[in-house]
């Protein structure tokens, strides 16, 4: 039997409440707990005192659509509420819709996804395989075991919604002691295993704003060995808009492939103004394939995921282009 | 014969007898059981792959509040192991540990919590040792071996036999071809882990529940182990959540939890998280494979050379018939005149491989039909025809002395053949699609018991009461595969009642005679076998007593359904029962099965392979491969199973549904893999079970060849339909994209290594090339049976 | 020489109980629980409700399917305290052997069982996709089970039993 290790729980009905909790020591935040629990049960907080669940506090889900068609979605909307609403753009609903299992999709949030930890086969293993190996550094050990050479965590940023929502240009609104802010998705990240959110562990993401997509196509596809329950092993999220044939304010989005989600810039100005060709395509598909260099720490090879990266690109132009 | 069933029972797609509490989630599975008192054991396993225990110290466990025991090595120092030539196991580690999860020490205590914590609270100090993590390095001489006193190598059993003279055919051959293979390990993972409550009842017997597919050798060893005389101890078998071989060992669980309920005198109950039972393992061994055959211009096979190097872990389990099994059935479904097989299993610090759905057979079936395929390419045949060319003839005996009886295999082939359209779709599909064609057999039930005697290996008894109701007594464990209706079905065959008519009481060891267990396939043919004897004998009594006491010639007087025909009057069930328990006091009859002793040689080895029958099996993959991810989508499987007469044809289909499911998961993405010694993932996540859209239509064929020993001419059919998937979809791998993945699983990575490799001017090929530096010593000669001489 | 190094951190330490009150199987119970217990547990080993099953219990086989207001998820992620006020339906709520819902007098007729560990997990989940879509194509079955492992049936018979029961053809 594999149990919880001893924590408290706590379920305020107000962010305020919340925020205050969470200063607390070893305090964890938890919403749908579909991240979290897991993480708990296999012993990778050692540190957890507290369950702070956002769960009671009212006002934190749904959907909704403002006159100029910017879409609001509340943290706790559940995955498979976003993958199922119609209010919602269809890239965002690909991306939900390929989110674990339909259990999990069910109970998990679009809060929970977007801050869902970094993972690696050195890290999210049971408590007695870790104890067989040399504990990592996202472990509290010396290193880490995918590339021992520096003292980085390369855990893997393992959010679907995130690549989809920084192809967006979607918005985050953070709640802190200090009151709130608002940022864009891809500043939500850093790139650290270790700690991988640039945001302060009592603030929290309380929201998400994605703009009116004004005829932006957008679409998001993923690498797992199943079709259902498996993390992501790449993740490709691109938008555009096409004027004239060509290509206007493009975004292309990699997740899966480093401890945040890469923005492959370099692709983004190759593409912008210029007609959507298949030589294009390919070429942007390149360039995003040697913009990244995926590590050992997660299903299949790190070369195998790598040359991945520009099939899985050209694809979605292609769709894209198609539509 | 008098009594010749034709009542319709048999042959009838029915539901399981407990189907309906299955779906209203009633069955009681052994973590379901709760008794007052009762404590929750866990265990502390080891860290290290290989050490030594230094020191431990359990007293700031012991003195927790609320444990109630700390078990030690030195509490269970009794060696045991499934096979009487395999006694290298302890409950809890003495000494050393060999692989990581070995259970070192055990606690009871009031919950789930505090054991936990108790358990985090021992102490052991070790000494690690240098780490054997692969066969290579098995070969090699260590100071300090896994079993037994240095310096030595680590092997664990080698065999080495020529049946007839290979060199001879080798030189008579117009062809010869060589491959390697390479056969990944991979997890039962039944659905339910494993685990098992022990109690004392109040005449101080111990009484132990399990998730066991073996309820009578669990018996013998919690006897061995615990010194406790068996008579004083009752094994029950719960209905188990899947067992597919996983649950056909005894565990360190079984043993603790039973220890702990008699040193507290509480009930125990010990579950297994994911983790525990991928340490427990016992699944499918990896295995390397070589193999050399002789091939006349049409394809004739003129000698076959077989070599397996077999990775068998940190114990022996049934490692010693899991190695033979690498070379004995090969000949079971092609004509193999000269044959010689050289295996050898090695002992590495990872967890104890053993039996998993077809012990032994995938792997070397894997290579053998990708081998022949690749032949029938070099001679310029098609894959049916050399298949059809060294077809095994039925009733025949082979050339290591294994007999052979019915074989629906040719049909098997046709079928397949024909309902696939394989001929018109083979090499004309559009690019990224193929298909591929195998076969296979299996054993209906070892023919030899684990541990040696001339007792029956399936007993069943019946009993009758004066309302009618006939009640099944067999040892028989349903883990899923549906022995229990399986009994029914053939004991209402034979009286003329329904399956729901009767009571089956099975798994028990106070109340049910021997059955050896649900391993091997045994149990259709064996206990059923049991079961229709005691059905005749019981027949015989009531119809005898009918004839009697209706002044009848016994000729005359027949069953018909639910009644006795007794010349022009049909007397219910019931009172013909009730005249028969006039007769003859209390009515009961007996059924026993023990395997004929001719089906088998006499050389050393020969006790591994032989069956009273074997079923089989073929196998036509269509795939549909994305060159640029090497993904291996599977788009249909037919599949043809010789099943020799299906008891119940609902129930045939879902294990062929099944072994296709299972085969699909080893052959793409299934794999007990490892860092060094440490499991690559060793949880449902990280382990690939495939979901139910991976699942490709089944067109399920069933071919009968009413096998004469058979009951009702009934042979196996939950293990063979798995061996013929894997190569199939890698032989229609090949069809779709012109190369050869030579390892099991077929992983997108290996397919485009092999892609690669073909665009660089290569064969096309990814797999293994080198074999371990290991000199098997000179084979053993065998002359073949007088057929073949 | 090396000392056992092993977690020793949070599961050091008792926790209180809570009160909860749970609406299972249109049923109110008022418990007391452990803040840290899952819902499985308090299914199976408060309420004794056992059809329940687990086999991970890390969220990965789906074997702990529960509804929770009408929608699937899994009880072995949920804590109990959160599914405080809600509706839980178990396989105990869906039917029994002697009065069966539809759907598991289908499970039962097609073999969608064979070692029956799933099933129950399997049943809500199609109980949960018919209340929601009453006559979903195959895909639509496929897809709603695929987070529900099932290790002996290769699925395929269980797709069946619910077409049958979406199609009416389930007594």
């Amino acid at each position: 039997m594999l149990r919880l290790p001893v924590v408290r729980h706590v379920a305020p009905t107000s962010l305020d409440e919340v925020i205050e909790l969470l200063a607390g020591d070893g305090a964890m935040l938890a919403a749908g707990g579909t991240d979290l629990v897991p993480n708990l049960k296999r012993r990778q907080y050692p540190e957890a005192k507290t369950i702070v669940s956002l769960r009671r506090v009212a006002g934190l889900d749904g959907v909704s659509v403002a006159d100029g068609g910017t879409i609001r979605i509340g943290a706790l909307t559940t995955v498979a509420r976003l993958a199922t609403d119609d209010a919602v753009p269809e890239a965002l609903r690909e991306a939900a819709g390929a989110v674990a299992s339909p259990q999990l999709r069910n109970r998990g949030t679009v809060g929970g996804n977007l801050c869902v930890d970094t993972r690696c086969h050195w890290l999210n293993v049971p408590d007695t395989w870790r104890q067989a190996a040399e504990p990592c550094l996202k472990a509290g050990g010396e290193m880490c075991w995918v590339a021992p050479a520096k003292k980085i965590c390369w855990a893997v940023s393992s959010s679907d919604l995130a690549p989809a929502m920084i192809a967006l240009d979607a918005s985050v609104r953070l709640v802190g002691p200090d009151g709130e802010r608002t940022a864009p998705v891809g500043e939500l990240y850093r790139d650290d295993g270790l700690v991988h959110l640039a945001k302060a562990p009592n603030e929290i993401l309380v929201e998400v704003i994605v703009p009116a997509p004004q005829g932006r196509r957008a679409g998001y596809r993923k690498l797992r060995r199943r079709g259902s329950i498996d993390f992501p092993i790449l993740g490709v999220a691109a938008s555009f808009r096409l004027e004239d044939g060509r290509v206007n304010d493009p975004r292309l989005v990699l997740g899966a492939v480093a401890s945040s989600p890469v923005r492959v810039t370099a692709a983004e100005e190759l593409l912008a103004g210029r007609p959507l060709t298949d030589a294009l395509i390919a070429e942007a598909a390149e360039l995003a394939g040697k913009s990244v260099r995926p590590m050992s720490n997660t299903d299949l090879t790190s070369r195998y995921r790598k040359r991945m990266v520009p099939v899985f690109v050209r694809r979605l132009l292609e769709d894209l282009a198609a539509d | 014969m008098r009594i010749d069933p034709h009542h319709g029972v048999v042959g009838r797609a029915a539901p399981r007898t407990d189907a309906l509490a299955q779906a209203a989630g009633g069955l009681v599975y052994v973590d379901d059981l709760s008794y007052p008192g009762m404590l929750h054991g866990s265990i502390l396993r080891s860290p290290h792959a290989h050490a030594r225990i230094v020191s431990m110290d359990v007293s700031a466990a012991a003195e927790l509040d609320g444990v109630h025991a700390v078990l030690t090595g030195a509490d269970l120092p009794v060696a045991y192991g499934l096979l009487p030539v395999a006694q290298d196991e302890h409950a809890l580690a003495v000494d050393k540990v060999r692989q990581v999860g070995d259970a070192v020490a055990a606690v009871a205590a009031d919950d789930p919590d505090i054991a936990q914590r108790a358990i985090e609270l021992i102490d052991v100090v070790y000494e690690p040792l240098p780490v054997i993590a692969t066969m290579d390095d098995a070969v090699e001489v260590a100071d300090e071996p896994i079993h037994g006193d240095g310096p030595r190598d680590n092997r664990h059993r080698e065999v080495s036999l020529d049946f007839g003279d290979v060199e001879a055919g080798f030189g008579r051959a117009d062809h010869l071809r060589e491959d390697v293979f390479f056969y990944q390990g991979n997890n039962h993972a039944a659905l339910e882990p494993h685990g098992a409550v022990a109690l004392v009842e109040d005449d101080g017997r111990l009484r132990l529940w399990s998730a066991t597919q073996v309820p009578h050798y669990l018996h013998r060893i919690v006897a061995k182990v615990l010194e406790v005389p068996e008579h004083r101890i009752r094994v029950t078998a719960n209905p188990t959540g899947g067992g597919f071989g996983a649950k056909t060992d005894v565990f360190a669980h079984e043993l603790v939890a039973a220890k702990l309920a008699l040193v507290t005198g509480r009930p125990v109950k010990i579950v297994l998280t994911r983790e525990e039972v991928f340490y427990a393992h016992r699944g499918r061994h990896p295995v390397l494979m070589w193999i050399k055959t002789g091939f006349t211009a049409d394809g004739e096979i003129t000698a076959m050379w077989f070599k397996t190097y077999v990775d068998g872990g940190a114990y022996g389990s049934y490692g010693p018939a899991s190695l033979l099994y690498t070379g004995q059935l090969q000949t079971t479904t092609y004509r193999i005149p000269a044959y010689r097989f050289q295996g050898v299993r090695f002992f590495t610090n990872k967890p104890a491989c053993g039996p998993k759905r077809g012990h032994g057979t995938p792997q070397p079936r894997f290579g053998l039909e990708v081998h022949l395929d690749r032949a029938a390419d070099d001679l310029g045949l098609d894959p049916v025809t050399i298949r059809e060319r060294n077809l095994v003839r039925p009733f025949s005996t082979t050339v290591n002395h294994l007999r052979i009886t019915s074989c629906g295999l040719a049909e098997c082939i046709d079928r397949v053949v024909e309902a696939s359209d394989f001929h018109a779709k083979r090499r004309n599909l559009p690019s990224g699609r193929g298909v591929g064609l195998a076969v296979g057999a299996y054993m209906s039930g070892a023919g030899l018991p684990i541990y040696f005697n001339d007792m029956p290996q399936s007993e069943v008894l019946l009993k009758v009461d004066r309302g009618g109701l006939v009640t099944v007594y067999s040892m028989a464990a349903d883990c899923g595969q549906g022995s229990t209706t399986m009994l029914a079905t053939v004991v209402g065959e034979a009286l003329g009642l329904e399956p729901s008519d009767l009571a089956v009481i099975t798994a028990d060891t106070d109340l049910t005679p021997i059955d050896l267990g649900s391993y091997s396939s045994r149990v259709t043919f064996m206990a059923g076998n049991a079961a229709l004897e005691a059905a005749m004998r019981l027949a015989d009594l009531i119809l005898t007593a009918v004839a009697d006491e209706l002044e009848l010639d016994t000729d005359d007087v027949t069953l018909g359904r639910g009644v006795v025909v007794a010349g022009d009057r049909r007397v219910p069930w019931v009172e013909a029962v009730r005249m028969a328990e006039a007769r003859w006091g209390l009515l009961t009859a007996a059924g026993s099965y023990k395997p004929p002793k001719d089906i088998r040689g006499d050389y050393k080895g020969a006790g591994v392979g032989p069956s009273p029958a074997y079923s089989y099996s073929a196998c036509v993959a269509q795939v549909d491969c994305d060159p640029e991810t090497g993904f291996v989508g599977v788009d249909k499987i037919w599949l043809a199973h010789d099943i020799g007469r299906a008891i119940n044809p609902l129930l045939v289909r879902g294990q062929i549904e099944g072994s296709v499911h299972m085969a699909l998961g080893e052959t793409l993405m299934e794999e007990q893999a490892f860092r060094g010694a440490l499991h690559d993932g060793p949880s449902l996540l990280d382990y690939k079970i495939p979901t139910a859209l991976e699942m490709p239509p089944v067109e399920s064929i069933l071919v009968e060849s009413i096998d004469p020993e058979g009951p009702f001419g009934a042979k196996e059919v939950g293990q063979g339909p798995l061996l013929p998937v894997m190569p199939a979809v890698a032989n229609a791998v090949h069809d779709a994209l012109g190369i050869r993945v030579d390892e099991v699983p077929l992983r997108p990575d290996k397919v485009l290594a092999a892609l690669r490799d073909l665009e660089r001017g290569g064969e096309g090929r990814f797999g293994p090339t080198e074999l371990p530096p290991y000199e098997f010593r000179r084979p053993l000669p065998v002359d073949p049976p007088p057929e073949l001489r | 020489m090396v000392g056992s190094r092993r977690y020793d951190g949070s599961t050091i330490g008792r926790s209180t109980l809570e009160p909860v009150t749970l609406h299972v199987n249109g049923i109110e119970r008022r418990l007391f629980v452990a803040s840290h217990r899952t819902l499985l547990e308090t299914l199976r080993e408060d309420l004794g409700l056992t059809g329940t099953k687990h086999g991970c219990e890390l969220g990965e086989c789906g074997a702990c399917t529960v509804l929770v207001d009408g929608v699937p998820i899994l009880s072995c992620l949920a804590l109990t305290l959160d599914a405080d006020d809600a509706e839980i339906v178990t396989i105990e709520g869906v039917g029994s052997v002697g009065n069966p819902h539809p759907l598991q007098r289908s499970f039962a007729d097609h073999g969608a069982a064979q070692c029956g560990y799933c099933t129950p997990a399997m049943v809500l989940t199609a109980k949960a996709l018919l209340d929601r879509v009453p006559h979903p194509s195959d895909a639509d079955i496929t897809e709603a089970i695929a987070g529900n492992m099932c290790r002996c049936t290769g699925y395929l018979p269980i797709v069946r039993a619910i077409a049958a029961v979406a199609a009416g053809e389930a007594p």
